[in-house]
């Protein structure tokens, strides 16, 4: 059930969600942008706004920018500029940030989502290109932002390409939120642009939260910041329409503002007034010139889109996939591996069982996530195959996948199966000599079978199985168990 | 246009320039004028006179993707006021930007 609210409000709520992309180099500057290095060991005087320093765009974010845009359903613009975002604050070293602001690269455009089973459509009013901020650490005595006494800063991030991507206020509900956020960034990992981690700041997101009786003009809104996981994004909706309704109905008033979202504590508080759009004093920046996206090379990137995650879970549906599975599966980044797994001949419905049941499982406890655990489509797909083909029971098949993802990929499943002597026996002459010794010990099963106890061979099969520690191919250990038993 | 006392006030806010009254008083007129003298585009800009942002016929000026070496670590952090942990040490933010 969605979240409601008290009788006779509305909730409204529109999204600003920022995407670091993973292009190689910054933004205007070739610094390297890879995770992990040394503090400020990636700046130069192009990101640090030394004087006489020139920047220049980067290609390849300009057309990540104009991918994500038309994946969102939004139109590429023929001609817009860059904007000097004037403000005093550490986090940038050139005392601006360079945004786009009168002319967006992409707008009006849209995302459609499921809500329990409902199909919400959200606004998307636009997408523009900027540039990251350095990291601060606040040092003091709380070691919190709060009561800090000094801050350190690091600018390797300052200059990576960001893109924002800004929702119309058509959110009712933080389900619906949710919703968007997740699916947003399934679209951006499908198209490589980003690895969209929210743990890791990748990609991140402000809610402009509002309440308003029904039919009634859009009421003053908060920003809330610091939503850190979809699960937050969704507590610090419900927390605030809950607090600015008991507000306004107690008689108060909603003063625009921009709050922080304490986790812990799960409440905002407030960190400044918000400022006015005039006080940032935005004008072109006179070292960038102006972007033309020409209409051919805006229809060559719609061509070559990839599937999106919302068509491949409508055709996974169509294949008989449950729900549920599908999700998964496109939700991470599985889909690669169900189609080159599929293709191989390997029955869709078991492909789709393994990858959303013991393949997620499995990558989950070992800490890892799809794209490190070093599998591949041609993993999954021998893996299936063997279990199809009856050399493998999915018990043992469960083990041969453990020993590929300890692996990492390096061995194929039928490598770790012969190596760990975990191949099914399905000789019969093997099995045939078990089968003669459990029926001749079994009397009593036996004469309960013939007497029409046909479930009574699941014992028998079981103790098969036990004899040959698992790797009996099951199917073909129960027909020689019938066998032996007409045969009586 | 004229400035007034509180909007000139306001921009040496945004600039973080601490003026005294006397140099408000004395910029208002100075920062009119000057306001005055950017209007007079106004009087020649036509409707098919597009904006423009600079004066080369340029666009699509691109750089590939490539990396290149940084600046050497102890040259940035020479022009730091005071330097901690390698980052630049600075008097305790206040509220986030974003």
């Amino acid at each position: 059930m969605p979240t409601t609210l008290r009788d006779g409000w509305e909730l409204v709520v529109g999204l600003e969600v920022h995407v670091e992309l993973n292009t190689n180099t910054k933004m205007w500057c070739g610094c390297a942008t890879d995770f992990g290095g040394e503090p400020n060991t990636r700046v130069c005087p192009v990101c640090t706004g030394q004087p006489g320093a020139l920047p220049v765009v980067n290609g390849v974010a300009v057309e990540s920018a104009a991918r994500l845009g038309l994946a969102l359903n939004c139109s590429v613009v023929e001609d817009c500029r860059f904007h000097r975002k004037n403000y005093f604050y550490p986090d940038m070293p050139k005392n601006y940030q360079i945004s786009q602001y009168d002319v967006p690269l992409c707008s009006d455009g849209f995302l459609e989502v499921e809500v329990e089973g409902e199909e919400v459509r959200v606004g998307i009013e636009r997408l523009h290109m900027e540039e990251d901020t350095g990291k601060s650490m606040h040092m003091g005595d709380t070691g919190r932002l709060h009561g800090a006494d000094r801050s350190l800063i690091d600018y390797n991030r300052a200059g990576i390409p960001l893109l924002e991507i800004v929702s119309h206020p058509d959110i009712r509900d933080p389900e619906t939120a949710q919703a968007y956020l997740r699916e947003l960034q399934g679209i951006v990992q499908t198209l490589g642009v980003s690895d969209a981690r929210m743990e890791e700041g990748s990609i991140r997101c402000d809610a402009n939260v509002s309440v308003r009786r029904p039919g009634e003009e859009l009421g003053t809104r908060r920003e809330i910041k610091n939503l850190n996981s979809i699960r937050s994004l969704g507590r610090a909706i419900a927390y605030e329409a809950e607090d600015q309704i008991a507000t306004l109905e107690d008689g108060g008033t909603i003063v625009m503002e921009t709050r922080h979202w304490d986790e812990e504590a799960g409440v905002t508080s407030t960190l400044r007034r918000k400022e006015t759009v005039a006080d940032y004093r935005y004008f072109p920046d006179p070292d960038l010139v102006e972007v033309h996206a020409a209409p051919e090379w805006v229809e060559a990137l719609r061509q070559t889109l990839p599937e999106l995650p919302a068509a491949s879970r409508k055709r996974l549906a169509d294949a008989g996939i449950p729900d549920a599975q599908a999700t998964t599966i496109v939700g991470s980044g599985m889909i690669g591996w169900y189609d080159h797994a599929a293709a191989s001949g390997a029955d869709p419905r078991v492909v789709a069982n393994w990858l959303a049941g013991e393949v997620t499982g499995q990558i989950a406890a070992a800490g890892l996530d799809p794209a490190s655990s070093g599998l591949t489509g041609a993993h999954v797909a021998e893996l299936v195959t063997l279990i199809d083909e009856g050399r493998l029971s999915n018990k043992l098949a469960k083990d041969v996948l453990d020993g590929v993802i300890e692996s990492r990929g390096a061995k194929l499943p039928s490598q770790v199966a012969s190596e760990r002597g975990l191949e099914q026996v399905s000789d019969e002459g093997e099995l045939r000599a078990i089968v003669d010794r459990v029926v001749a010990d079994n009397p009593d099963v036996v004469e309960k079978i013939k007497g029409g106890a046909d479930k009574a061979i699941g014992a028998l099969v079981g103790q098969v199985m036990q004899a040959t520690k698992g790797q009996a191919n099951p199917g073909l250990a129960n027909q020689l168990l019938r066998d032996a038993i007409d045969e009586r | 246009m004229a400035l007034s006392a509180e909007e000139v006030r306001h921009v040496a806010m945004l600039a973080r320039l601490a003026l005294s009254d006397d140099e408000v008083e004395a910029l208002a007129p100075q920062l009119s004028d000057i306001l005055a003298y950017a209007d007079q585009v106004g009087e020649v800009a036509a409707e098919d006179v597009p904006a423009t942002t600079h004066p080369y016929p340029l666009r699509n000026v691109f750089r590939a993707d490539d990396a290149r070496p940084s600046w050497p670590r102890e040259d940035i952090l020479a022009g730091a006021p005071e330097v901690e942990q390698d980052r630049f040490a600075v008097p305790r933010i206040v509220a986030e930007e974003g």
